[in-house]
């Protein structure tokens, strides 16, 4: 078995394509992610980060490039039974916690959703039960189970719907900013939760965030988005220690410290993609400038970083 | 001085570290409540809905056994009882409903005059048949025309909007090129064509507002189909495996139900009122049969010498459509989830 349990190669994803309103949400990005690592997906709002998780989890076909589960492709006709068992292999998380629960259904039928479909539980009580294990499993109590969703905080919702990809015992979760819609007291909750799944079963993420500040402490990678390419790849602390592309680094200005000498010195890196000032003839690739660390950049731009490291 | 004295009195207990438990901190002390209970407490509040419920339930009440409550059946003619007044033991006394007709400028009591000993409670028709039984047999066939087309155009809204919206796509697009069609259609053209095609008759009055009715339900409901398939639990209950019955059934429909049913609510009413509007215009209902429409055109060629035989149809229908309205107001507000907190 390899090491990666996801491969992304030059996939693409492009709305109505063809079409004068046609938009490349992701265009030809790669990547891989290794089993048991979290790997941070960044970029500003609309950059095509949920495009990108939902392409890999089949939500959207692709419209080119392939997405490698362990080695299959995942958007390749199959057969009813091979989409069953990918569908219990990966599973997402949702942003928007309002959203994310039918509001007309109790909390046990939304967790046990994914029990009936898959056929994992024989019976009422051993429904209820698995259900409860669940509940427990991210915080909440047996009594919500016969709750209705509007009843809840943002913060048990999202517990909730972490509690509904868990019943299918995936190997590899998707969480499409996860945190981004909760309080900031709440936030590190739903990432401890999310850690300590990991330790516990082993899981792989694919964590999807709009700013570096949280990433960097659930990432063991993180790949920068811009305009739906990759523009950086790296280790978490490689990157932070050293972001070479423009648009990292103003990413990483951003981030405010709760200190106030920093503050008072810290200098925002506006982005600017015309600075590049890329040549029509200049080939614009993803290069490894250092060991497991790469940018988007052309021949000349690779040579100076290369420079620079030395 | 104050501080320092309270400062004296804190034990090192006072600087434990509480807890809390995190099972306390999450619990939810509010009873549970489904979005129909919910629902139930907010109409019940609502004084305008309740009545008008309630007196709905008597004129459906009436619809069903009002044509057996007197002994005169809606159809027999009795040229020697036509025209009278109404006249209703118990309330005689009072003047009202006494029986008391104007005849060429004077007051008589035509149930005298014509040696009538029957009590004709709402009076008689031309043709001498009882306007009570028939008031409440036309009533009946109203309510079943009104109830038989709502509940076709909800059937025909629903499965044509929740395909179009939810397939997407060139199905949308056919579908919905044919819904702007049949919307340029005048309706009336429709309904006339339609009901010269068939024989007059309940079946044609139904299939005549039915034809265009189910247009609205269609596109409210593939409106919602439209909102709800890209909403977040749906897309989970895609990655999780559901197939697209079971996500038409366990997440759109159950959100759009409130909805579904609110417009309903307002069909019946439209529905009752058309019929009335074709049989009034002589397209409708043909004689003998009875409706709330036919009696009111009865009524209404008599209006200056009989006014009763207007009169009582014209209260069921003006009763019915105020009740559908304020229950159909009720049950938007209760269901509406944009007026809950
Ligand atoms: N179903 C869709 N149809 C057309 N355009 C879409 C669709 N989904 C997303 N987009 C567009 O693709 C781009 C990327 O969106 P998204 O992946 O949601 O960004 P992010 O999650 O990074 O904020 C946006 O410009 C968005 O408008
Ligand atoms: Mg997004």
């Amino acid at each position: 078995m390899s090491e990666n349990l996801i491969e992304v190669r030059n996939l693409k994803q492009y709305f109505n394509a063809g079409k004068s309103t046609e938009v490349r949400a992701i265009d030809d990005i790669s990547f891989a992610i290794k089993r048991g690592e979290t790997f941070g997906l960044v970029g500003e709002s609309g950059c095509g980060k949920s495009t990108t998780g939902r392409t890999m989890i089949r939500l959207y076909d692709a419209t080119a490039g392939q997405v490698l589960y362990n080695g299959v492709d995942v958007h390749a006709p199959k057969s009813k039974k091979e989409n069953h068992a990918l569908n219990r292999k990966m599973q997402m998380i949702f942003q928007d916690p309002y959203a994310s629960l039918n509001p007309r259904m109790k909390v046990l039928d939304i967790i046990a959703e994914g029990l009936d479909i898959h056929g994992l539980v024989k019976g009422k009580t051993e429904r209820k039960q698995r259900v409860i294990d669940l509940l427990e499993t991210v915080g909440l109590n047996r009594e919500h189970a016969e709750r209705y969703p509007h009843e809840f905080s943002g913060g048990q919702r999202q517990r909730i719907g972490i509690a509904r990809a868990l019943a299918v015992d995936p190997e590899f979760i998707i969480a499409d900013e996860p945190i981004s819609a909760l309080d900031v007291s709440i936030q590190a909750q739903v990432v401890n939760l999310l850690k300590e799944l990991q330790e516990e079963k082993g899981l792989t993420y694919l964590f999807i965030a709009h700013d570096l500040s949280m990433v960097k402490y659930i990432s063991d990678r993180i790949g920068v988005m811009y305009f739906g390419k990759l523009v950086e790849m790296a280790p978490a602390d490689e990157l932070y220690r050293n972001p070479m592309h423009a648009y990292t680094k103003s990413l990483l200005s951003a981030i405010p410290l709760p200190d106030p000498i920093y503050e008072r010195s810290r200098v925002r890196h506006p982005y600017n993609p015309k600075d590049h000032q890329y040549g029509s003839d200049e080939k614009v690739e993803f290069r490894e400038v250092a060991p497991e660390h790469f940018v988007l950049c052309s021949e000349k731009e690779f040579a100076e970083m290369q420079a620079a490291r030395v | 001085m104050r501080n320092e004295n309270e400062q004296e009195k804190l034990t090192p207990e006072d600087f434990e570290r509480v807890t809390i438990d995190a099972h306390h901190s999450e619990r939810i002390e509010k009873p549970s409540l489904s979005f129909w209970q919910d629902a139930w407490l907010g109409l019940r509040k609502n004084k305008a809905a309740i009545v008008s419920m309630v007196v709905l339930l008597l004129v459906i009440l009436m619809a069903l056994i009002g044509p057996h409550l007197n002994g005169h059946a809606g159809d027999t003619q009795n040229l020697r009882h036509a025209n009278l007044p109404p006249k209703i033991p118990g309330i005689e006394a009072t003047g009202f409903f006494d029986g008391d007709g104007k005849l060429a400028g004077k007051k008589v009591d035509l149930y005298e005059m014509k040696k009538v000993d029957e009590y004709y409670w709402f009076g008689t028709d031309g043709l001498g048949r009882d306007l009570f039984t028939r008031l409440w047999e036309g009533t009946r066939v109203s309510l079943f025309i009104a109830f038989v087309a709502a509940a076709i155009d909800m059937v025909i809204g629903v499965a044509y909007g929740g395909i179009s919206g939810y397939f997407g796509g060139r199905t949308d697009d056919i579908m919905q090129r044919i819904v702007e069609i049949l919307i340029g259609i005048p309706t009336l053209i429709v309904v006339i064509l339609m009901i010269m095609i068939m024989d007059p008759g309940i079946t044609a009055i139904i299939v005549a507002i039915t034809i265009t009715g189910w247009i609205g339900m269609s596109r409210i409901v593939r409106a919602q189909t439209l909102k709800y398939k890209s909403q977040e639990f749906v897309l989970a209950s895609r990655t999780l495996g559901a197939k697209d019955g079971k996500i038409i059934t366990k997440h759109l429909l159950p959100n759009m139900l409130g909805i579904i049913i609110i417009n309903t609510m307002f069909t019946i009413p439209n529905a009752i009122f058309f019929e009335a509007f074709l049989s009034f215009i002589g397209i409708g209902l043909q004689p003998p049969a009875a409706s709330l429409g036919t009696l009111i055109n009865d009524g209404y060629k008599v209006m200056e010498n009989q006014p009763y035989v207007l009169l009582f149809p014209a209260i069921v229908i003006s009763v019915l459509m105020i009740a559908f309205n304020l229950i159909g107001d009720g049950l938007r507000d209760a269901l509406d989830p944009k007026m809950k907190d």
